[in-house]
């Protein structure tokens, strides 16, 4: 099997160009220095709580997610070409959101089965024919971008619908630059703090029409959330209210927050509560974290979410396989960023190369998040490969499955010392005005050897990302 | 800002007021224990203690006994006793951390390290160790909390609100202590308590009452207002009505009336009036007159009434009381 990429060093031994000056600082340290530096990040992040909560962790207990100092450096003329094959992606993503609740052009035109959508439990019939502001659905989406093989971009996956990880890229950046000044002083190493500005803009820029100074607040559904944290951090560096669903009220067709002065007009609403739970009236009627009858509002046009109502339709497992197709459709443009080959279960042709394959293979839910239920073929057992081979048959619309990639890796620091360990890139792209990003993103890095699972609620960690500029 | 906010605000600042003058009234308990007394005298007195905070039932259902060792475990410590230092100190930071964008940096993480640190010292078994070090040590992270709080937050509703709780919860646990340590006395020193001048067991009686200035900080400050030897009534009237005097009720209602002028909106002026007449009885009050009344009928006044403001300050800016969890 060949080594993956790696993105410090090439495969014949010697350091990539962009890593060399960071090479020669690393080896100028010492082991201690490096290690009083990163207890010493452990430290802060601890006592300012930049803390997770992992779900079905015993006592809720809060845990750190494991900051590894390495970072991974990107040189600028590849950023560029991520960047607009970002924009792209993102751009079709919101053209398809868009047509999906209004013309459907694009099932008409036979590119994608009309039930992949309309049956799509992630489909809102309640948004159709509903128009949003400037047409975005998707003002924040996390695209998750792998390398691969010889060092090719893939995307891996699309979350449009509430992307989370922004915080750590910033709070990293923020570690990195206070462990490391010199470092900071030898690269130039493109800002990303202005992500929280850029995100403000954006969300003010699709208020309501006629709304002159609109009141952006963010609705969390609370502290006992696992992204608690960056709900409560962005707010912050947005000047703007953190809001839970009891704070909120709907009245005479507008919605109201409740306030010491008394109560007061919300005219966009930055969410962090999935669909389901927003409107009790409308969707779970159990949930206590929305607020009852804002969907009615929303609907009026007289509140504006972000990211827009159903924008599961296009992050779904099974709508990934199109994306290159809605470049085409929409955009009339080639994709600049490759998706993973995938196999769709659903398909006749996809199930039975999957089941002749499924130990080389990596098979998804199509609905899941965070790497839950999911099978790595290489490293499963012959039960576990049995056990899986009988779901696929059972449910096979519910699988995709596409072929292991030997992600890139990234020198890590672990127990015996910096090894490699398999890593992801996840960009924020932002669409509103137009569409922007901070260079970089966060990666996610697996800290076990050989796991390709880097979901930090899988004790996955993160790296500082730089983009270098030159 | 949002109402929710604001009571988390006004409920941290009053957990971490809570959990300082329980370690201050301990530390009087403490401190008395060393005196020579009979066995009765010492229980009443931890009683009383434990009655302060109304957790006589609470305590009885878990002990049979009445030993320091016992109360000392409950009042620190017991989880499940939602007065002890340790439910306080978490439920000022469970409060902050609930609303950590609207603290300063440095505001969250001094509740954070209070927590943190307050698991250590636990572990490590402080209170049973050296308990006078341990409730310096939550009086030093209250001053530190009141510090930073005013040292670097903006002076908006969230600063107001937290000097709100701070002196609410203040005045009610001043109130609280007075009674306690008046009212908890053998009933020979009940009369001696109402007397003006000192009585015949000089001895215990000032390291008793030297003990109670101590607890609210007020040893050197009797000696600077009064240069005269410890009477109840002074004690009293020092900590009740000077208004010079940080811990006093009258300088706890100075502040809650005053940050309740900087917060007012359409709903509170009757809440407003109503301190502010509380406020005036304690500022043209008279020592004599309240001793006549009888100290403990006063202090079950008083503290109706900061009950009162609590519950509508709640209802004016806050989350309602019956709402809360």
């Amino acid at each position: 099997m060949p080594m993956p990429f790696d993105e410090m060093n090439g495969s014949d031994g010697a350091t990539r160009r962009h890593y060399c000056d960071y090479h020669d600082w690393l080896a100028a340290q010492s082991v201690e220095t490096m290690r009083n530096k990163r207890t010493e990040a452990d430290l802060v992040f601890r006592r300012v709580g930049i803390t997770f909560a992992v779900y079905g962790d015993d006592a809720g207990t809060e845990r750190l997610i494991p900051f590894d100092v390495i970072p991974r450096v990107i040189p600028a003329a590849e950023w560029r070409l991520l960047e607009a094959g970002l924009r792209q992606r993102v751009r079709a993503l919101n053209l398809f959101c868009h047509d999906v609740y209004h013309e459907q052009a694009i099932v008409k035109a036979g590119k994608i089965p009309a039930e992949q959508v309309f049956k799509n439990s992630q489909y809102r019939p309640e948004m159709h024919g509903v128009d949003v502001p400037n047409g975005i659905y998707a003002h924040v989406a996390g695209i998750d971008i792998v390398r691969a093989n010889e060092g090719e971009y893939f995307v891996l996956e699309d979350n449009v619908r509430v992307p989370s990880g922004v915080s750590y890229m910033l709070e990293n950046r923020n570690m990195m630059m206070r462990l490391f000044p010199d470092l900071f002083a030898r690269h130039r190493v493109a800002p990303v703090a202005h992500y929280p500005d850029f995100l403000l803009d954006n969300l003010r820029s699709v208020a309501p029409h006629g709304v002159i100074d609109p009141t952006v607040v963010l609705l969390t559904p609370g502290m006992h959330n696992s992204a608690y944290f960056e709900h409560a951090f962005l707010a912050q560096q947005m000047g703007i209210e953190l809001v839970e669903g009891q704070d909120l009220f709907v009245l005479d067709n507008a919605v109201y927050m409740r306030t010491t002065r008394g109560p007061q007009r919300v005219d966009v609403i930055y969410r962090r509560i999935d669909d389901d739970f927003l409107d009790p009236l409308a969707f779970r009627a159990d949930s206590s974290l929305g607020v009852p009858g804002l969907l009615a509002v929303y609907r009026a046009g007289r509140v504006t979410l972000a990211n827009a109502i159903g924008t599961g339709v296009a992050d779904d497992k099974s709508i990934y396989p199109y994306v290159p197709d809605m470049i085409q459709f929409y955009l009339n443009e080639r994709p600049l960023l490759a998706n993973v080959p995938t196999f769709k279960c659903r398909e006749r042709e996809g199930l039975d190369y999957t089941l002749a394959h499924l130990a080389d293979l990596v098979v998804k839910e199509v609905h899941n998040a965070g790497g839950y239920g999911m099978l790595v073929g290489p490293a499963a057992s012959r039960a576990e490969l049995e056990s899986f081979r009988a779901k696929l048959r059972e449910n096979p619309g519910n699988y995709v499955a596409q072929p292991t990639l030997a992600l890139s890796t990234c020198p890590t620091y672990v127990d015996a010392g910096i090894a490699p360990r398999h890593i992801d890139l996840r960009p924020f792209v932002l669409s509103g005005r137009d569409v922007t990003m901070v260079p970089g993103g966060l990666t996610r890095v697996a800290l076990r050897e050989g796991s390709l699972v880097v979901n930090s609620s899988q004790g996955g960690g993160t790296k500082d990302t730089w983009v270098l500029e030159r | 800002m949002l109402s929710r906010t604001a009571d988390h605000l006004f409920w941290m600042a009053r957990y971490i007021e809570r959990a300082e003058n329980t370690a201050r009234m301990l530390d009087v308990n403490v401190a008395t224990l060393l005196l020579p007394q009979s066995t009765e005298a010492a229980e009443r007195s931890w009683r009383a203690m434990l009655g302060i905070s109304e957790l006589q039932p609470a305590f009885d259902a878990k002990y049979a006994l009445v030993s320091p060792r016992d109360v000392i475990d409950f009042m620190v410590r017991d989880p499940g006793n939602t007065s002890s230092i340790y439910s306080c100190l978490q439920a000022a930071r469970e409060n902050a951390r609930a609303v950590r964008g609207t603290l300063t940096t440095e505001v969250w993480e001094t509740h954070n390290d209070t927590w943190l640190e307050l698991q250590k010292l636990l572990a490590g078994r402080l209170p049973e160790r050296d308990p006078p070090r341990f409730f310096e040590w939550v009086k030093l992270r209250s001053h530190q909390s009141r510090g930073v709080t005013i040292g670097t937050m903006l002076r908006d509703e969230a600063f107001h609100f937290i000097r709100l709780g701070t002196f609410l919860e203040r005045a009610d646990n001043t109130a609280r202590l007075l009674d306690a340590k008046f009212h908890g006395i053998a009933p020979s020193h009940t009369a001696r308590a109402n007397a003006t001048q000192p009585g015949d067991d000089q001895h215990f009686d000032f390291y008793y009452w030297a003990a109670i200035l101590r607890s609210v900080s007020a040893f050197e400050i009797y000696r600077k207002v009064y240069r005269d030897v410890i009477t109840p009534a002074r004690v009293a009237e020092l900590l009740i009505l000077r208004p010079d005097m940080p811990r006093s009720l009258l300088a706890s209602l100075d502040d809650v009336c005053a940050n309740l002028e900087a917060v007012r909106n359409d709903r509170s002026p009757e809440t407003e009036r109503r301190a502010g007449l509380v406020r005036a009885e304690l500022k043209y009050g008279r020592i004599e007159d309240i001793l006549q009344q009888g100290l403990h009928a006063y202090l079950n006044g008083f503290l109706e009434r900061v009950n009162d403001l609590g519950d509508r300050i709640s209802r004016d800016f806050l989350v309602p009381r019956s709402v809360r969890w």
